[in-house]
């Protein structure tokens, strides 16, 4: 019978232990490292702690002083986040149109100055890389410093680091998409941008659309965090009200910040299925 | 346009001959079809004569001056006056139709005027009329995902003659026409040629097409020329031998029994032997 040819146990079994015991040893190091103990979390002071705090949760503040201020603070949080995106797009824009490779015209032309394209495309690459390599937070920490406490920090650090994310992912687009419709325009005459505009932007604009959406999502998000460094907006207030240590009040902010991202998911899922 | 290729070789990046030697006269307003099998260096050849390639021996001349050798911008300005015609038209697929027309005089057009027409299409009669010549009117207003293949390879044709080049490259341009249509577009190529004086050089499939519309007919043949001959003195041995390796008849629409033009004249002395040059 072919039955008693096959083994009798799981022959998969060992390189699953294997496997597992594996990553728990490469885990290891990793929760040691972080001093990372669950016993902290039950320990009958962090309760106590956590317990007076979490209790003053409820009821939220709801005073009618305090709903305007919070909701100017979410304006204010959703002005940050949807300038700095703009900003940060207005800068990645060129700046993925100079590291592009797809619109080298040394390509389909007499390679005279092919060498010019890489001396400027380099420090462009690099420039995008530096710009997203130090996070937005490390940004509004700087900036807080230099154009002082409030939103205009935010905006900046967002359109910093964001115009490197932006500028790296759109770049990324026009390379994977197809080249042929601008290379055919460049070898009927047209000039580089012209080429770019009528041969790959049409094809890149839903995926470009799609990826600015959802960074300005993301932005949203940060915003409330650089909110915390005295970058304006919902994080600054959420920040005064944990150090005052009035649950009412963040539980009021979290509540707004969970409808506002709620709000920045459903805006940008709507946009792109528009563009699908 | 003129044009000559003297005795051009082409070796493509993986090391593959495409052309071995090929020599070409080609005055102003002159028509010539390129036959052959597929893989013959029709395609390579076509692309070499657009400047898109270099030679990588011998040399090309438009009107007299080899196109390596031009400054970048006397180059553009030479490609704005060379229109070519793809066999899959490179169209973005979100693209309507009346910009991907346009965007033939891209070459001619100064950017904020190329950007205008980006807003607000620059020249719509212009756009219809050259859509008109491929019957395809209608279709102005269309995104080209919403066109089949035969009307992108249309389109395609529409955007050459709105860019009103002085020489006409058309790659297969009408593989995935019916006969009719196929007829219609090749006929309104001619047309071009003969009204405006413009030279036209198209690689067909179908030789009976080749045979029909073309003065003269070059046969393609692992990158060599075996015959260029007006259609009167093309045999059927000499279309055999090029289409040997493919297949034992030549390529027709429809696969149509092919009617040589020679065979209702009387038989000319020494009309078998293929007239190389």
């Amino acid at each position: 019978m072919p039955v008693a040819l096959s083994p009798s146990r799981d022959p998969a079994a060992f390189p699953r232990l294997a496997f597992a015991l594996a990553a728990i040893l490469l885990l290891w190091p990793g929760l040691e490292l972080t001093e990372f103990d669950p016993a902290t979390l039950i320990d009958k002071r962090s309760r106590e702690v956590m317990g007076k705090f979490l209790g003053t949760f409820f009821p939220p503040e709801l005073s009618q002083d305090f709903l305007k201020l919070v909701f100017k603070s979410t304006l204010e949080t959703l002005a940050i986040a949807t300038a700095g995106t703009f900003l940060a797009i207005v800068l990645a824009f060129p700046l993925s149109l100079v590291v592009s490779r797809s619109l080298s015209i040394s390509r389909i032309g007499p390679r005279t100055g092919h060498w010019i394209g890489d001396f400027i495309r380099l420090p462009a690459r690099w420039l995008l890389i530096v710009l997203r390599s130090i996070p937005e937070i490390v940004w509004a920490l700087l900036l807080v410093r230099a154009v002082g406490l409030g939103p205009a920090a935010g905006v900046f650090a967002i359109a910093i680091s964001y115009s490197g994310m932006l500028g790296k992912v759109y770049f990324e687009i026009y390379e994977a998409g197809d080249t042929r419709p601008a290379r055919a325009l460049m070898g009927a005459g047209s000039g580089r941008l012209a080429a770019f505009s009528y041969g790959i932007f049409p094809m890149a604009l839903p995926e470009l659309v799609s990826y600015s959406v959802y960074r300005w999502e993301c932005a949203v998000r940060a915003s409330v965090v650089m909110g915390f460094v005295g970058a304006g907006g919902l994080g600054t207030q959420l920040e005064l009200s944990m150090r005052m240590l009035n649950g009412g009040e963040v539980s009021t902010i979290l509540l707004m910040f969970f409808l506002l991202v709620l709000l920045a998911d459903g805006v940008s899922a709507l946009l792109r299925r528009a563009l699908a | 346009m003129e044009l000559k290729l003297e005795s051009v070789a082409l070796t493509l990046d993986g090391g593959h001959r495409a052309i071995q030697e090929v020599s070409l006269t080609l005055a102003r307003g002159e028509r010539l079809a390129i036959i052959g099998s597929s893989g013959a260096g029709k395609t390579s050849l076509l692309r070499l004569i657009s400047t898109g390639l270099r030679p990588s021996l011998g040399a090309l001349r438009i009107e007299g001056r080899d196109p390596w050798l031009l400054s970048r911008r006397s180059l553009r300005a030479l490609r704005g006056r060379i229109g070519a015609i793809y066999q899959a038209p490179p169209l973005p697929p979100r693209q309507r139709v009346v910009t991907a027309v346009l965007a033939g005089r891209l070459g001619r057009w100064p950017l904020w005027k190329s950007y205008a027409s980006l807003a607000y299409p620059a020249d719509i009669p212009g756009a219809r009329a050259a859509l008109g010549r491929v019957d395809l009117a209608e279709r102005l207003f269309d995104r080209c995902d919403r066109l089949s293949g035969g009307q992108l390879q249309r389109v395609g044709v529409a955007r050459v003659f709105y860019q009103q080049p002085e020489l006409i490259l058309a790659d297969e341009p009408v593989s995935a026409l019916d006969p009719q249509l196929a007829d219609r577009v090749v006929g309104e190529l001619n047309r071009e040629s003969t009204t405006r004086g413009v030279t036209l050089v198209a690689s067909l499939h179908a030789v009976d097409l080749a045979l029909r519309w073309f003065p003269r007919v070059v046969g393609l043949r692992e990158g060599v020329v075996t015959f260029d001959l007006p259609p009167v003195r093309i045999t059927d041995a000499m279309l055999t031998e090029l289409y040997a390796s493919e297949s034992p008849m030549p390529p027709t629409q429809d696969n149509r029994p092919l009617e040589l033009p020679s065979a209702h004249l009387a038989p000319v002395a020494g009309a078998n032997q293929p007239l190389c040059r």
